[in-house]
């Protein structure tokens, strides 16, 4: 019994080795739920670093407006939580928008590069700078560094691209009030 | 024998031998039979449509990437000139459809079912309709690869309405094991009529498409499928077929969706495709009669993708087929058709069943609309009140693709996407027989196309995210090798300065090699640099002081100078002048005497012995690089003098 328990014993320290999971899974699924935005929200200095808050207890799950609502829900179903709305303290969540500079106006002072989290801001010193649309979450942390105002956000618009099919509703027909209708 | 078997098995696998069962029908599951409507449009041949007074050509009129406009506004192009270039694997050219002038290159609304206006190029012609070079290709004797290519620059995206880039469909390489080509003539949705009418009329044309089509896919079989209310165009096409070996007219009954590639092919051969692959996986390549055509006129005339065959029908005096330019305002084929009659409430591209209501009628006729349908109460009476589900299962036995479609229908109205995903919703072609049957009037595809889009945006979301989080990742990284990197730089930096030191003053202790490492080093470094910033700062701060100093005195001298001009003060401003005057002198004297004893010592300057090994090193690197350029100089200069 003793033999066959130390076998044991050691083929699972042996599996514990061989098939360690690197890093916190249950951090890593949280992360995969929240929107990355990395605007820092949330009083974390991104994503991961709530994500990791969250799964230490530190952190309520309903400090992330970008995430919305639907985030919320999921956060609280994957933790087997009560779901709680969106704490106002964190910001309301706003539709989805990129940054925008005016290039006549940048100076080229880099400051808003070292702010991007996501390196979505091409431009060197003393050169004009530009947003790379495609890659900025719209997260506004460029927008507090620059110091000539030249950024400003633009929510995406709407394009055939990007269109969605709408929920079907049935629209509500004015009946002509006359008396004309015999039923 | 091992070997005969692997060799059985393999051409079992790769499906070259496969005998094909041309004479059994194959039916499939479900399907409809709305009123054909047919009729209507094809009493009266082909017309062709005047150019009109603007055309106007939207950039998105394919599946795929938006191609690259090359060309300018005020810019001269003639017939078939490309506007646009395609860009990216999946996209399509864009050709001038007349010769005229590019007038603008704006937003405008485009015949989409969003109403969005997106970008297009307007053309206004000049009325001469000169064609630009044309350059047909020999293609029996060139490389298909060279053919391939060359149908990239055609402009041609699948006519029947999906408007796939063709020259995708066609495997470059050569090496497609497509052994059957179909080519789709069922035209099964009501209403459309442009291929019936392009078969009796142009059936030969097709038939030497058809050619080049089976040539270009290497493939053994071409089988035509038409259905049986087409008799028409039956009779011309097996009339036209003759002259081709291997290819054979069949006629399928007549059943909403068979105009569907997956099903026609299900009918004429039998062969049912998994939903997770397409045709090609099974060897199976179809194409519709117009594009057939299409790439006929391409290669034989070098004509590319300027016009199609367009159906207008429904409530018009005269419903016709027209062949229509790409960029024609649909008001101009509205009129051709006699205009539409007074109560048309809107307009349809496409069928009554898959197509959509057109935003406005001031839209141009792009490569996907096949058929435009005037709308009026007496053809479409709007559907009564949507009641709730009976749970009937009507639904379920009319669809084609064998879907639970009330299932379906739940998870999309419920928002429930995942299950929705589950129950393949993606595998709807969204034919619309399901709500055609439904006897409590749902507008079952609706709920379907919502649940599509909301999926697709919310797997786009997901893609944005990852890629946010890589990027963050990265960056993260970044700055911490960065910092890694300074710190490195620094230890190295105040390494060295120990180095020189010690060889200064060998009394000196310490900084061994091992140490640069060390953090503490990092840390000594930064103390270093901390101290160095100090005293600069402080050497700042006295010049800036004797500035002010000297600077003072001569505003001061004036100030006096204008407010009393006492003798006392012109004699403190004369020796001031006179002190000033004695600085600079000595300061000279200085300068000539260091240059002086320079240029005695050698061109070295005189503090040589207090720099670092390396700054030495340097500093020799450099005197041997303008040696260098120095000898090139004279060398170049013997050169220009020789």
């Amino acid at each position: 019994m003793l033999g066959l328990a130390l076998v044991l014993g050691i083929l699972l320290g042996i599996a514990a080795l061989l098939f360690k999971v690197e890093g916190d899974p249950l951090v890593a699924r949280i992360d995969a739920i929240l929107p990355q935005t990395q605007c820092g929200q949330c009083g974390y200095p991104g994503c991961k670093p709530y994500a990791t808050a969250i799964a230490a207890g530190e952190a309520d799950i309903n400090q992330c407006p970008p995430g919305g609502d639907a985030g919320v829900h999921a956060l609280a179903d994957l933790l087997g939580v009560e779901y709680k709305p969106l704490n106002a303290e964190h910001g309301a969540p706003k539709p989805k928008s990129v940054a925008f500079i005016d290039e006549a106006t940048c100076i080229g002072c880099t400051l808003c590069i070292q702010a991007c989290p996501v390196d979505a801001i091409l431009g060197a010193a003393k050169h004009m700078h530009t947003i790379i649309a495609s890659e900025c979450t719209g997260c506004e942390l460029c927008i507090a560094p620059c110091p000539v105002d030249c950024i400003t956000m633009q929510p995406v618009a709407e394009t055939p691209d990007n269109w969605k099919w709408k929920y079907p509703v049935f629209p509500i027909k004015v009946i002509s009030t006359n008396g004309n209708r015999t039923s | 024998m091992i070997t005969s078997i692997v060799q059985f098995a393999s051409k079992l696998i790769r499906g070259n031998d496969v005998v094909l069962p041309l004479n059994d029908m194959h039916k499939f599951n479900g399907g409809v039979h709305p009123a054909g409507h047919k009729e209507d449009s094809t009493t009266r041949p082909i017309g062709k449509l005047a150019i009109p007074e603007k055309l106007i050509l939207p950039l998105r009129q394919h599946v795929g990437h938006i191609p690259k406009i090359k060309v300018q506004v005020g810019d001269y192009v003639l017939k078939g000139q490309m506007l646009a270039e395609a860009e990216g694997n999946v996209s399509a050219a864009i050709h001038a459809p007349t010769s005229g002038t590019v007038t603008a290159i704006t937003k405008e609304v485009i015949p989409h079912p969003s109403g969005l206006p997106d970008m297009c190029i307007t053309l206004t012609p000049d009325g001469k309709d000169i064609w630009g070079e044309l350059q047909p290709l020999d293609w029996r004797n060139t490389a298909k690869r060279e053919l391939v290519a060359s149908l990239r620059l055609s402009g041609i995206v699948g006519l029947g309405g999906a408007t796939f880039p063709t020259h995708i469909k066609i495997g470059a390489d050569g090496k497609s094991h497509i052994h059957t080509l179909v080519i789709n003539a069922a035209e099964c949705e009501p209403y459309i009529t442009c291929d019936d009418m392009l078969m009796r009329e142009r059936a030969d044309e097709i038939v030497k498409g058809m050619e080049i089509v089976q040539h270009l896919l290497g493939a053994k079989a071409c089988i035509v499928g038409i259905e049986d209310n087409k008799p028409e165009a039956t009779v011309a096409m097996r009339d036209a077929c003759k002259t081709l070996a291997n290819a054979s007219v069949k006629v399928v009954p007549t059943l909403y969706p068979s105009g569907d590639a997956r099903h026609l092919i299900h009918l004429l051969l039998g062969t049912e495709i998994p939903h997770n692959q397409r045709s090609t996986d099974v060897g199976i390549q179809v194409f519709n009669v117009a594009t057939i055509l299409a790439i006929y006129r391409y290669f034989s005339f070098g004509e590319p993708a300027i016009n199609r065959i367009v159906t207008i029908t429904g409530n018009v005096a005269s419903p016709q087929n027209f062949e229509v330019l790409f960029g024609t305002p649909l008001p101009s084929l509205i009129a051709a058709a006699g205009g539409a009659k007074t109560n048309t409430t809107h307009f349809i591209m496409g069928g009554p069943m898959m197509g959509f209501d057109l935003p406005t009628s001031e839209v141009p006729i792009t490569k996907a609309a096949n058929c435009i349908i005037a709308a009026s109460p007496d053809l479409f009476q709007p559907p009564p009140p949507a009641m709730p589900c009976i749970r009937c299962a009507r639904c379920a036995d009319a669809c084609p693709v064998s879907l639970q479609p009330q299932e379906l229908y739940w998870f999309a109205k419920s928002d429930n996407f995942e299950k929705a995903r589950d129950y393949n919703l993606f595998d709807c072609i969204e034919c619309g027989c399901c709500t055609y049957v439904c006897p409590s009037n749902i507008p079952l595809v609706q709920y379907y196309r919502y649940a599509k889009s909301e999926i697709i945006a919310a797997d786009m979301a997901k893609e944005a995210a990852d890629l946010a989080r890589e990027r963050n990742d990265f960056r993260l990284a970044r700055i911490e090798r960065e910092k890694l990197e300074r710190a490195q730089k620094h230890a190295e930096r105040a390494a060295s300065a120990k180095a020189g030191d010690k060889k200064t003053e060998t009394t000196k202790p310490e900084s061994s090699s091992s140490e640069i490492e060390n953090p503490a080093t990092t840390s000594s470094a930064d103390d270093a640099k901390k101290a160095a910033i100090a005293a600069a700062v402080e050497r700042a701060k006295a010049q800036k002081l004797v500035a002010t100093n000297v600077a003072d005195s001569p505003t001061e001298k004036t100030v006096t100078a204008e407010t009393a001009k006492t003798p006392e003060d012109e004699a403190i401003a004369l020796k001031a002048k006179q002190d000033k005057q004695a600085i600079i002198a000595a300061a000279i004297e200085r300068a000539k005497a260091q240059k002086l004893a320079a240029a005695q010592a050698g061109v070295a300057p005189k503090n040589i012995e207090n720099v670092s090994v390396a700054v030495q090193a340097e500093i020799n690197e450099t005197d041997a690089i303008r040696e260098k350029a120095k000898q090139m100089i004279t060398a170049k200069e013997a050169d220009e003098t020789l």
